[in-house]
Order: structure tokens, then sequence, then C-alpha cells
């Protein structure tokens, strides 16, 4: 019976279909260190990361939602405490009013939240043909492509949760010549794997742009190209989009222990009670 | 059973006093220990247990993040990132409640369909199952407030789409959206509303379920053979009968529930949810939660829109008509071998509406959603009506034992459950 409950109630979540158009190729699903259920970030990546959006993405995408404390945090790109004072101080934050009533500018703090690009929404559209960057905080989580039946209800079971990763990097790495007939309008470019193959950003990465840290033999330890970076700023984007991920699988490990010890307690303490009545 | 409810004896000088002046204590004892179980219900008859669970787990989980959440249209998005970022453990707070409402609606439906299966709504249990349906009704309202609230893409643009299907409600139509929105369209004002609307329906679905559970104890349970209780072999005592398999039930739910909260978290919720909402900006798709969809079907396949809102009401009102509707004496569909097909269409047919409730408007998604609707209606309308007529049931048991040693292959008679209740384990 209690297998019949549990078809029925995959069946029915089942039904959760996410149903996002996405006219765009269907993204290839890469290896993240951070999916299944022993998934973590990879300290080493999220710097490289973040690297990768400082040099790059922070010229008009915004990212609000994070401060540079954060960058300190159990869980995330592991900076020390110093290191992030120092990174903080080399932003200009404005502040204020003051005791003359004047806003001010002055050295970031590590409390103090990434300094967005352009003052206001529209200031960055007017600066980006018409349309503002979106912030990038969330942008992980924030896209999907449609998995259709019956991969959503298999996903329930493998925990394949990185549709959002999966498309960014298809994105970012989506540059290609427009095919022979296709008219890519005025200010847009062409991307494989955007909705509708037109997408405003133009391409934002090559190979070799940013310099990766090297490891002792005087090389970086991974390539420096554009697969590499859309990759390692998109695990940079996942961790400021859910940065309690580590903790929430380790604990959820623990959780899911405790309930099958309690279930398994329960189970044989019902056997006992029901055992000399028939049902 | 009120035969049953005068066996709680003070034993404490207090208790005495206290019973004397309340008997608060005798009506615990009588609804929940010594009430009368049958003695071969199924895991299906756990679910009321896994509901009161979650309604509290819902309402214990709303109040702590109503501490950090601001109701206000500008902030509201951010506040729910500040949940999400800078509170101790507000991750794990909000998602337990944003995943605990689709469970919620997992554990509401499978609790429907076993009423709708062993026939629990019949005689005498009419206002206990309408008393169902009320409370399915305030979850829906609840849950569709409760998504407006982070104020994403999603959030906005539902609440758009389903504030703008009530205008097409005759006369009164226009007056109920624009108090619904406290102006000309969704906006702060809409917000507001909506939060303290939330804040008060789960309170008043509890209040709904004393009285669901109280109309269930008057009865009785029902119970796979529908045949009810007639004598003390029948029963067995709730305490710890049916405590301990409440528990236990309630643990594996727990299991899943946990398996979503920490391992899928958004796999209910839409992505778009994590785009701040954005009245100039339409989302590609707008599609509710996956709970709604069925409903979201049966709206989109009626051509005209006072039509269609008519139709997905009515989706939802029919079931309380259920008692009155189903003709057939025999309650539980294991004696209806013609029903139980029509049963396992109905369901698959909800689920295929479902289906479709998630699809464009378009092309031959529209026929199907046509035809699906007309047969989820002719389900109630007419086969249930008509089955009651044609259909020759399986011969019934005699008793709840009877059933339950037929099945055991008629192996001795069993030392009487409720005999020497205190001996048992």
């Amino acid at each position: 019976m209690m297998k019949r409950t549990l078809l029925i109630a995959a069946a029915v979540l089942g039904l959760s279909a996410p149903a996002i158009a996405s006219e765009g190729s269907t993204p290839p699903q890469l290896k993240w260190s951070f999916s299944g259920p022993f998934g973590k970030f990879d300290e080493a990546q999220l710097q490289r990361g973040f690297k990768v959006y400082r040099e790059v993405c922070s010229s008009c995408h915004s990212l609000n939602y994070v401060a540079f404390r954060n960058l300190a945090q159990p869980g995330g790109p592991g900076f020390s405490e110093a290191q992030v004072r120092a990174l903080a101080a080399e932003y200009k934050v404005q502040d204020g009013p003051n005791e003359a009533g004047d806003m001010f500018e002055r050295a970031g703090r590590p409390a103090d939240h990434f300094p967005a690009p352009f003052p206001n929404e529209n200031a960055a559209a007017a600066a980006n043909g018409g349309k503002a960057p979106p912030d990038l905080s969330l942008m992980p989580k924030a896209r999907t492509y449609e998995r259709g039946f019956p991969w959503f209800i298999f996903d329930i079971f493998t925990q394949f949760a990185e549709t959002g990763p999966d498309y960014v990097v298809a994105v970012l790495n989506g540059y290609h010549e427009a095919p022979a007939g296709f008219s890519v309008p005025a200010g847009g470019h062409y991307n494989t794997s955007f909705p509708g193959n037109v997408i405003a950003m133009p391409k934002p990465l090559s190979d070799g742009q940013v310099e990766y840290p090297k490891g002792p033999d005087g090389k970086s330890p991974v390539p420096e190209t554009v697969d590499q970076y859309a990759r390692d700023v998109t695990a940079f984007l996942m961790w400021t989009a859910e940065p309690h991920l580590d903790a929430r699988k380790r604990i959820g490990f623990q959780v899911m222990l405790f309930l099958l010890v309690l279930s398994g307690l329960l189970y044989f303490t019902k056997k006992k009670i029901w055992a000399r009545v028939e049902h | 059973m009120s035969q049953h409810s005068s066996t709680y004896v003070p034993k404490s000088a207090f208790g005495k006093w206290f019973e004397s002046r309340l008997p608060i204590a005798s009506l615990i004892h009588s609804s929940f220990i010594a009430y009368p179980v049958p003695r071969n219900i199924n895991y299906f008859w756990t679910f009321g247990a896994i509901l009161s669970f979650m309604l509290a787990s819902q309402i214990l989980t709303g109040v702590f993040l109503a501490m950090y959440y601001t109701p206000h249209a500008s902030l509201a998005f951010q506040s729910v990132e500040h949940i999400m970022r800078d509170v101790n453990f507000g991750w794990l707070i909000r998602y337990m409640h944003a995943n605990g409402a689709s469970m919620f609606f997992v554990a509401v439906y499978i609790h429907i369909f076993r009423g709708i299966y062993y026939g629990s709504y019949k005689a005498p249990r009419e206002i206990l199952w309408i008393l169902g349906v009320i409370i399915y009704g305030l979850m829906m309202a609840t849950a569709f407030m409760g998504y407006v609230l982070p104020w994403g893409q999603m959030s906005f643009w539902g609440a758009t789409v389903i504030t703008n299907i009530l205008a097409a409600i005759p006369v009164i139509g226009d007056t109920i959206q624009s108090l619904l929105w406290g102006g000309y369209s969704v906006g702060n004002p809409t917000l507001n509303r909506f939060f303290s609307i939330h804040y008060l329906l789960p309170f008043m679905i509890a209040g709904v379920v004393v009285l669901h559970v109280w109309a269930l104890h008057v009865p009785g349970q029902n119970n796979p053979t529908g045949v009810p209780i007639k004598s003390d072999k029948d029963w067995v005592p709730f305490t710890p009968f049916a405590t301990i398999k409440d528990l236990f039930a309630t643990a594996v739910f727990m299991l899943v529930f946990a398996w979503f909260i920490f391992y899928i978290p958004n796999y209910m919720g839409h992505a778009d949810n994590y785009v701040p909402a954005n009245p100039s900006v339409t989302p590609a798709h707008i599609v509710p939660e996956w709970y709604f969809l069925p409903f979201y079907a049966i709206l989109r396949a009626i051509p005209d829109k006072l039509g269609g809102v008519i139709a997905m009401f009515a989706s939802i009102a029919v079931l309380a008509f259920l008692p009155w509707l189903d003709t057939s004496k025999v309650r539980s569909t294991s004696y209806r071998p013609l029903y139980k097909q029509f049963f396992w269409i109905l369901v698959a047919d909800t689920l295929l509406l479902g289906w479709l409730g998630a699809k464009p408007p378009e092309g031959w998604y529209v026929i199907v959603s046509q035809i699906a609707t007309a047969y989820y209606f002719i389900h109630f309308l007419v086969i249930l009506p008509l089955l009651g007529f044609i259909e020759r049931p399986l011969p019934l048991p005699n008793s709840i034992l009877e059933s339950v040693l037929g099945q055991k292959g008629g192996a001795g008679l069993p030392s009487g459950a409720n005999a020497e209740p205190q001996s048992k384990g």
C-alpha cells in the first residue's frame, strides 16, 4: 500500500514541469562539484569564477545581494577576513549623508554590498542599447530550460537540479556565426542557446582573457578557455545564488539519516503493537 | 461514539477538580485514546495525521518567516533574499515553507482520492466530506496568496492572471477585483492584502479542521470495506494502534519532505520567481503552481472567459455534491468492479489535465484539454449517478472482522483485539 502511495505521490509531483519557452538548443548536462546529495562548492573554482566576474561581468552586471563579507563565509570561495577587507577597500562606496548633509565616497568595508556598475536601471539601460543588464546574484536559479516528460519525473529521484547552471554555461558558450539566411537585428547577437537565438549581450568571453593563478609548474591548472571561464563563473554565480548550499546538503544528510532510523524504530514498534491483531 | 466517551476517570484530586469544571481531558481521551478505529484501515488512513502535521509545520514556519518578511512591493523580494542569505537557518525555514505547501497538497490529494475510492463521503459522512471540500478551498486560496508574497515575476503575473479572471464574474466581478487589488492593477496594496489574508486563512483552516475531526468522530472512520463497525471485534483503540501507525507514516512522509527541502528545494517552484516582479516584462509562459494545473487547464479549455471561470469553480464545487451524485449503496470501490475502472480513469484524467495546464494553450493541447474537461464533468454528473443503477456490486463481507479473517484464509478466531488492549505489545 505504501508503495502505491509513493507511486501516486510521485505521479502527482511530476506535474510540476517547469514550463519555460526554450527555442534555443537544449544545454548539455555538465559535471558540477555541487550536484548530488554530497555536492559542495569547489573553493578554487569559486575563486577563479569570482576573478572572471570581477574582470569581465562586473563592468555591466551588478551583484546586488552579495556583500564582501560573504566571500569569507564558510561554504564559499574561502577568502580570509584580511583578504576580504583588502578587497573591499579597493572599491569606492557611496555613504551618507554626513553631519553636513552631504553624500560622500569612502573605501568599501566587508559589510558593504558589491557596488553596482550603474547608478540605476535607466542608466544601465541607456549605456547598454536600451536594455539593462540583469543582476547576476540569482542568475543560475532564475534561468532554466524545459526538461520535458518523462525527464522531469526522473529528476526527482536523481536529484538533477542543475538546469540553471547548465543553461548559463550554454549561453556563454553559445556565441557563433549566425547561419546563412538568419538575420540578426541591430544591437543583437546570435546565440545558439538563448531563446529566440538573438541576445543583446555581446560575446563576453574569449580564450586567454582572464589570467588564472599559476600552479607550481608555472602554468594554470585549468585551461584559460571560454568554456572553462563559463563553468567557473557559473559555479561562482551558483554560490551567490545559493550561498548555503554546502550546509543544506550536509544537514540534509544528517536529517535523512535521523529520519531513516526514526522510521525504522517506529516501524518495528508498530509491527510489535499490531502483531496480535489480524488486520 | 458516545458509548466510548465516558471511559476516562481522572485519578488525581486535581484531575477530578479540573474535570468537573472543564472536561477537556476526557474529550482528548475519548477522541485520541479510547476512540474506536476500524482494525482493517490501511496506510491511506494515515494522511489525516500527516495533514495535521503539515498544517502545524506550515503555520510554525510561516510565523517565523513573517518575522523577517516585508510585505512591500519594493522590499518583498529583497527581504526574502535576506531570509535566504543572512537569517540564521532562514534558507531552511523558507524551503520548508515553500516545499511544505507542495507536500501539503500531495497529502491532501491522496487524502481526497482515498475518500473518493472508499466512498468516505457517503451517508452518514456528508458533512464531514463537505467540511473537507471547504478546507481544500481555503488551502487553495492560502497557497495562491502565499505564492504572490516573494514578489517575483511568477508571483506578480500569476496574481495578475488569477485576479483578472475574477473580473469575468457578472455584476460584482469588477468590484471584487478592485477590492482585491486595492487599486486599478496588481500593486503594493494587493501585496499587503494578500499578506494579511495569507496570515489569516491558515487559522480559519485550523478552525474548520477542528469541525472536520469532530464530524469524523460522530459517525467514526470509514474503512476499506465500507462496512460499519458492528461489534467490539471490529475495532481497536486509537492509542496505541492508530497513534503508532500515524507516527510511522508521518516519519516516512517527512523523509520525502526532507528529500525535497534539502536536495531539490526549487524543483516545485519556477525559475522565473527568482526574477524580481516587473510589470513591464511578461514571462514567456505564466503557469500556476503544480497543484492548480488541472483547474488552470479547465479554465483555459473553455473558449469563453466567463464560461472558463464557471467551469473552474464548478470543477471544485462538484466535489461537495459527491454524496448525492453517487447513487450506489456500496461505499468501497473494492466491491464495485465497474466503478473501479472509472475511478482510475478519473485519476488519469486529472493527471492529464495537470499536464495540459503546464502546456501553452495552443494547437492540439486545447482540444485535448476540452475533451479531458468534458470527461471530468461527465464522470461526476453522468457516469457516477448512472453506475449506481447499472452496476452489480460484489458481495460485501458481513463485518470488518469477517473481511480481515477472510483475507488471512480464515485462520482461527483471533484473540479479541480490544478485549484486553492493555496487554498488547
